[in-house]
């Protein structure tokens, strides 16, 4: 099983500036974080890159500082375990959560939110909740700093809205509203070590107990973490009481969601139970609120 | 080729090696620490356990690039002047093993835990362990020995990287 053996040298850059040179002078290179999903490529025989860009010793990609107006900045580099124990990320338990659900904590002191991002799997923990909390990604290249919403970030299976010569740098959150709540919930075969069947990100905003914002995010149930519009569409003017939802709007967001989501039988599950439980796991925040 | 240096279990060490090279294969083909064993080599099994400045990682993650100036600490750096640490003795007196194989990941990774949370709740001892695989025991007797390590007779832990 020893079989990694690449003779591929390694580009070690120590600031942000040198990771941004050397990316935009071998964009061949495979760039590397915490390698939780590198290192399983590389074993497994599917990537043999000329050259590997090693992100690791850039310290001033790692870390949450506040950002703006009340929300954070989140550095690509910062690994789930980072999250999970910073303070300023206590305004975001839905994101804290998604972190504790990432494989187990020898991965989460490894695995980096940006190397989550860019690997861009359909079934990555942590991007429904980016999608729901409509978070921002900065990416840098040569030309300077441009921002994407996480919305418009994952164009296609494992595609995605980053240049060959641009790094994804640091990942923006906006201030928490005192209105919302928010929320995670990942369905696989066991609480850890699970690659979800279906994860959900969601946030509602409630103004005198009437959805008046929402954002619902689904993982596992199309080729991208995706967002749901025509059931956020559906939710909007809800009054949610806790109680059971009426048949109307139930019978509603059952339609909207049908519509808006793209589950394909594989060897974690198949499109009905995803249907299914994408549709219970909505409906059981929504009972929660 | 490139030089590498690191702290192993306390003592400052130095290979040649390709970067990329697992730092699993580098402890136990390289430096002879056999401790550390490989289950499913994709960060599964937990049975490579070791810690990495104080934090529990799977070694067949790690290229050794990226161990560059940290210290290592793999089992046979867990006993202290021929005493076991606490939750090997305590693995030892409650049975925690049968083939062994994921042993030496388990007792890294509950020492870990030990270290930053030293009075950790049944229920955090699972999720810290949650990451490592026995196909023998059944588990109970693992998190028995960890919980009883944490006894208040239970001697101070030891063996900190």
């Amino acid at each position: 099983m020893t079989m990694i053996s690449s003779a591929a040298p390694v580009l070690q850059p120590r600031t942000v500036a040198e990771a941004v040179d050397l990316r935009t002078r071998h964009p061949e290179a495979v760039v590397i974080a915490g390698g939780t999903d590198i290192m399983v490529y590389l074993e497994s025989g599917t990537l043999n890159p000329p050259a590997f860009l090693n992100l690791r010793g850039v310290a001033a990609l790692r870390g949450v500082e506040r950002d703006g107006d009340g929300g954070v900045r989140i550095g690509a580099l910062t690994t789930h375990t980072d999250l999970i124990r910073s303070p300023l990320l206590a305004a975001y338990p839905a994101l804290t959560e998604a972190c504790r659900t990432v494989g187990a904590v020898q991965i989460q002191n490894r695995g980096t939110l940006g190397g989550n991002i860019v690997n861009a799997s359909p079934a990555g923990d942590t991007l429904p909740v980016l999608l729901a909390l409509d978070a921002e990604f900065l990416l840098t290249g040569p030309a300077g700093t441009r921002t994407v919403p996480a919305a418009a970030f994952w164009t296609g299976y494992r595609r995605m809205d980053l240049a060959r010569d641009e790094l994804l740098t640091a990942v923006l959150l906006p201030a928490p509203h005192p209105d919302d709540r928010a929320h995670f919930r990942k369905v696989g075969t066991r609480q850890a070590q699970s690659i979800s069947k279906v994860v959900l990100g969601a946030r509602l905003r409630l103004t005198g107990g009437v959805v008046s914002e929402a954002r619902v995010a689904f993982g596992s149930v199309g080729p991208v973490p995706l967002r749901c519009p025509r059931t956020e569409e559906a939710l909007i003017g809800a009054a949610l009481s806790g109680a059971d939802l009426s048949a109307d709007l139930a019978a509603a967001l059952a339609a909207a969601l049908a519509a808006d989501i793209a589950p394909i039988d594989d060897v974690r599950s198949t499109a009905a139970y995803r249907r299914a439980v994408a549709l219970r796991t909505l409906q059981g925040f929504l009972a929660s609120c | 080729m490139n030089r590498c240096s690191f702290v192993l279990n306390g003592a400052p060490v130095t290979v040649t090696a390709m970067p990329m090279r697992r730092l699993l294969d580098v402890l136990r083909e390289d430096l002879g620490a056999t401790g550390s064993k490989e289950g499913c080599g994709e960060g599964e099994c937990g049975a490579c356990t070791v810690r990495i400045d104080g934090e529990a990682v799977n070694s067949c993650l790690i290229p050794v690039c990226q161990v560059e100036g940290a210290r290592v600490q793999t089992v046979e750096g867990l006993a202290q002047d021929g005493r076991l640490h606490p939750v090997q003795q305590a693995f030892l007196v409650h049975g925690g093993a049968q083939c062994g194989i994921c042993t030496p990941g388990f007792v890294v990774a509950a020492a870990a835990l030990l270290d930053g949370n030293p009075h950790p709740t049944p229920a955090e001892v699972r999720e810290a362990l949650a990451g490592n695989l026995c196909r023998c025991t059944g588990y109970q007797k693992i998190i028995d020995a960890v919980v009883a390590a944490l006894a208040p007779e239970a001697p101070a832990a030891g063996g900190a990287v």
